[in-house]
C-alpha cells in the first residue's frame, strides 16, 4: 500500500487532457437546452445510467470515463445511484419490450430540467437488434432524446466529448 | 468398482440415429424411451449438462463425459411439443427448460417450476420461435417463491440498480441483516437473438453474435466461428487461429483486471479500483492499436480474423507484458497484504463443490469450487494445444478464491501472450467459406457446436447451416445459465451488505444469459 502511494505521489498524475467538446453535440443540443435550465444547473452535472437493454459493451466504455485516465468527475460530471438526483439520463441499448415500462419510469422519476443521452448504435438506432420482436425500438421511440452519442460502444473520449458539450450548453446561460 | 460408462457407448447403445454432417462430435437423435434411459443415467452418472435448447418439434441435450472427455447431443423430436423435462437430475436445466416453454410453447413434462422465465408478458406475441406464434395473453403477475417464519422482510432490487450495471430482478428474503433466500428474475434485456439470427447470412449473425455479450464479444465471435466452421468442414488459416487466441487471452485479461478492482471496490477498497482501471485501459488501448477496436468486436470471424498484427504491435504487446507483469505483482500485493480487505472476501459467498458440480458451473466461478475444467484443455482447440499453461483451482469457493483464480489466471495469459506473439505464424487471415451449393450435397449445408473458454467460462454455441449457408439455427449458451443460480446460494446466510461483493466475484452476464 505505502509503495503504491509513494510511486503515485512521485509519478505525478496519469489524467489526460479532455478531448475537444463535440461540435455536432453542441448542435444538437443548442435546441434543446433553455436559458432557465442553464440557470439553475450551473457548472455540475449528475448522471444517471440506465441500461435499457445493451449488450454490456457500452457500460464497460461509461465505466472506463471513471478511471485514472479519463476522470470524469473533475468536470463536474458524476454518476448517481437515484433519477432522482439526476439531472441526466445516459440511456443504453435498444429498449427492450421487458425494459420499456423500467426506462418510462426512471424518466418519470427524474425531476425537471432533465435531459437524455442516448448512448450508442442501439440507443440511437436500434443497432443490429431493431425489428426484434423483444424490441420497443430507440430510446428516442420511449422518451425524448436531447442528445445521441453514435458508436459500438462509443469509446470513453467520444462519451466524454460529448458530455462536455451538453455541460458547456447547461452552464453557458 | 465398476469403470464408469461412456457417454458415447450409452448413447450408441440407445438404439438412436447419428445425424451425417455434425461437427466435431456426434448427435443422435433418440426416441421417448430412450430419452427417459438418458436421464435414468444422468440420475446416476457424473456427466455434465452443457446445453439444452430446441426448435420447432425438437429438443436438444448437449452433454459432456466427465471422465472421458466425450461430447454428445441427443435430439428428442417431440411433434405434440411434450418433452420429459431433465430439470430433476440436472437441476441447471430449469431455466433453460423454462426458456423452452416460453419461446416454443412446448411444455417439458414434469418441470417443477412452471413460471415463465423470458417471456414478461411484453412481447406483441407469445411463443415467437414457435411455428405459429401466438397471440398476447394475460399473464398472471409473477409470484416469488414464498418464504415462512417470524421476523422476515422483503427487500426487492432492480431491474434499474444503482450502478454502471445490467438490469435484473433480486428478490431478498431478508431477516435482519441476513438474507435467508435470494431469488432472481431475470429477461429484462431478452432481445429476441435466436429469432434475430435465423435466416440470416454468417456474416450477418456473426455481428448479432458479437453483441450477445460486449465483454465476450470475442469469446461469442470465436465460438461462432468454430461453430461455423465445424458445419462447413472447413479450417482457417494458421495464423488466423493464432490471432483468436490473442485476442481472447487480451479479453481475458482485460475483464479479469477490471473485475478484480470492481469487487475490492464493492468491499469499499477503491485504490485497487483505480489501479486495475488504469491497468485495463491499458490493455484495451494496445488492443485499440492492434486490432482497431478496444473490445476488438467483429474482430473474429467465421473463416478466419479480419485485422492482422504487424510489427508495431507485436512490440505493443510484448511490452504491454512486460508492464503488466510487474504491476500484476503490486495488484496481489495490495490485495493480499490489507487484513480489513481479506475479512470482507475470505469466508463470503461460499459456494460448495456439490453445487458446483451438479449445476455444472464453469469458468472462475466453478474453478473457485475445485471443478477443474477449461475448455481450452478439454475438448481443447486451437491453438491452444500448442501451449502449456496454469489453470488454477481453489477448495475455499469464497469470494476471496473467486478474486484469487483471477489474478492467477491473469499471469497465466501474459504467459500465454508472449507465447503467441513470439511463436505466430506467417500467411493468410481469411480463407473463403464454401458457398456455393454442390454436387450432391449441399456444400454449405451442416450442423456445428463449438466450446470456447471466455473470461466467464464455457461459452457453447451450436449452429445449423441451410442449404445457402445462411443460419437456419443458431443457440448460444452463456456460462452465465449455470453460474446465476448459483448465487442465490452463495448469498444464503450472509448479510445483505455482502450481496453486492458476491455478485461482483461471480460477474454473470444478464444480456448473454437473456439473448
Amino acid at each position: 500500500m505505502w509503495k503504491l502511494l509513494a510511486t503515485t505521489l512521485l509519478n505525478g498524475p496519469r489524467t489526460e487532457p479532455p478531448p475537444p467538446v463535440s461540435t455536432d453535440a453542441l448542435l444538437e443540443l443548442a435546441a434543446s437546452v433553455n436559458r432557465a435550465a442553464r440557470a439553475r444547473l450551473g457548472r455540475s452535472l449528475s448522471i444517471r445510467q440506465v441500461d435499457a437493454g445493451s449488450c454490456n459493451g457500452c457500460e464497460l466504455e461509461i465505466h472506463a470515463l471513471g478511471n485514472v485516465f479519463h476522470d470524469l468527475e473533475r468536470f463536474g460530471l458524476r454518476f448517481v445511484a437515484s433519477p432522482r438526483h439526476a439531472d441526466v439520463l445516459l440511456v443504453t441499448g435498444p429498449v427492450t419490450a421487458n425494459m420499456r415500462e423500467a426506462l418510462l419510469r426512471t424518466w418519470n422519476a427524474t425531476p425537471e430540467p432533465k435531459w437524455v443521452v442516448a448512448s450508442g448504435d442501439c440507443a440511437c438506432t436500434g443497432g443490429v437488434f431493431a425489428g426484434s420482436y423483444a424490441v420497443a425500438g430507440r430510446v428516442e421511440d420511449v422518451i425524448p432524446v436531447d442528445l445521441h452519442i453514435p458508436g459500438c460502444p462509443p469509446s470513453p473520449r467520444d462519451l466524454l466529448s460529448a458530455l462536455l458539450a451538453l455541460l458547456q450548453v447547461a452552464s453557458s446561460g | 468398482m465398476t469403470s464408469p460408462l461412456s457417454l458415447l457407448h450409452f448413447l450408441n447403445g440407445l438404439g438412436g440415429e447419428a445425424v451425417e454432417r455434425h461437427g466435431p462430435w456426434p448427435r443422435l437423435v433418440v426416441d421417448e424411451a430412450a430419452w427417459k434411459a438418458l436421464i435414468g443415467q444422468l440420475a446416476v452418472s457424473r456427466w455434465s449438462l452443457l446445453g439444452l435448447w430446441a426448435e420447432q418439434g425438437v429438443v436438444h441435450m448437449a452433454l459432456r463425459d466427465a471422465e472421458g472427455d466425450e461430447f454428445a447431443v441427443a435430439s428428442l423430436p417431440c411433434p405434440d411439443g411434450r418433452f420429459p423435462s431433465v430439470s430433476g437430475v440436472r437441476p441447471s436445466a430449469q431455466r433453460l427448460e423454462r426458456a423452452i416453454q416460453d419461446l416454443y410453447g412446448m411444455t417439458a413434462v414434469g418441470l417443477a417450476d412452471g413460471r415463465p422465465w423470458l417471456d414478461h408478458g411484453r412481447w406483441p406475441l407469445r411463443h415467437p420461435l414457435a411455428a405459429s406464434p401466438g397471440e398476447p395473453g394475460q399473464m398472471p403477475p409473477y409470484e416469488f417463491l414464498p418464504v415462512l417464519g417470524e421476523g422476515l422482510h422483503q427487500i426487492p432490487v432492480g431491474p434499474v440498480h444503482a450502478g454502471i450495471i445490467e438490469p435484473g430482478h433480486f428478490r431478498f428474503h431478508a431477516n435482519g441483516e441476513a438474507v435467508a433466500r435470494l431469488e432472481e428474475r431475470l429477461g429484462y434485456v431478452h432481445k429476441g437473438v435466436e429469432k434475430l439470427m435465423e435466416g440470416r447470412s454468417v456474416a450477418e449473425a456473426g455481428r448479432i453474435i458479437a453483441r450477445l455479450s460486449g465483454d465476450s464479444t470475442v469469446a461469442y465471435g470465436f465460438a461462432f466461428a468454430l461453430a461455423v466452421e465445424a458445419a462447413l468442414r472447413h479450417d482457417p488459416p494458421p495464423r488466423a487461429i493464432w490471432l483468436r487466441g490473442l485476442m481472447a487471452e487480451l479479453e481475458r485479461i482485460a475483464n479479469h483486471l477490471g473485475d478484480i478492482g470492481a469487487i475490492c471496490n464493492d468491499a469499499s477498497f477503491a485504490v485497487m479500483l483505480a489501479l486495475c482501471g488504469a491497468l485495463r485501459e491499458r490493455v484495451l488501448r494496445a488492443a485499440d492499436q492492434c486490432f482497431g477496436h478496444r473490445l476488438m468486436m467483429d474482430r473474429v470471424v467465421p473463416g478466419g480474423v479480419t485485422h492482422d498484427l504487424n510489427p508495431e504491435g507485436a512490440a505493443l504487446l510484448r511490452s504491454l507484458v512486460s508492464e503488466l507483469r510487474p504491476a500484476l505483482a503490486d495488484v496481489v500485493h495490495l490485495y493480499d497484504e490489507e487484513n480489513s480487505l481479506l475479512d470482507r472476501t475470505m469466508g463470503t459467498g461460499i459456494v460448495s463443490g456439490t453445487l458446483v458440480h451438479r449445476f455444472g458451473a464453469g469458468g472462475i466461478v466453478g474453478r473457485a469450487s475445485n471443478r477443474d475444467i477449461d475448455a481450452r484443455r478439454t475438448p481443447c482447440y486451437a491453438p491452444y494445444g500448442f501451449f502449456d499453461f496454469d489453470v488454477p483451482t481453489s477448495f475455499a469457493g469464497d469470494v476471496n478464491a473467486r478474486v484469487w483464480m483471477r489474478m492467477r489466471e491473469v499471469a497465466s495469459s501474459l504467459d500465454l501472450i508472449e507465447a503467441m506473439v513470439r511463436d505466430m505464424p506467417s500467411g493468410d487471415l481469411m480463407s473463403d467459406l464454401p458457398a456455393a451449393v454442390g454436387e450432391g450435397m449441399p456444400a454449405a449445408a451442416g450442423e456445428g457446436m463449438a466450446l470456447v473458454e471466455g473470461f466467464r467460462g464455457e461459452i457453447l454455441v451450436w449452429v445449423r447451416l441451410d442449404a445457402d449457408g445462411r443460419i437456419a439455427r443458431c443457440h448460444p449458451r452463456d456460462p452465465s445459465w449455470f453460474q446465476w443460480p448459483l448465487l442465490e446460494a452463495a448469498i444464503k446466510d450472509n448479510i445483505v451488505a455482502d450481496f453486492p461483493l458476491c455478485n461482483k466475484s461471480f460477474n454473470c452476464s444478464y444480456s448473454g444469459h437473456d439473448l
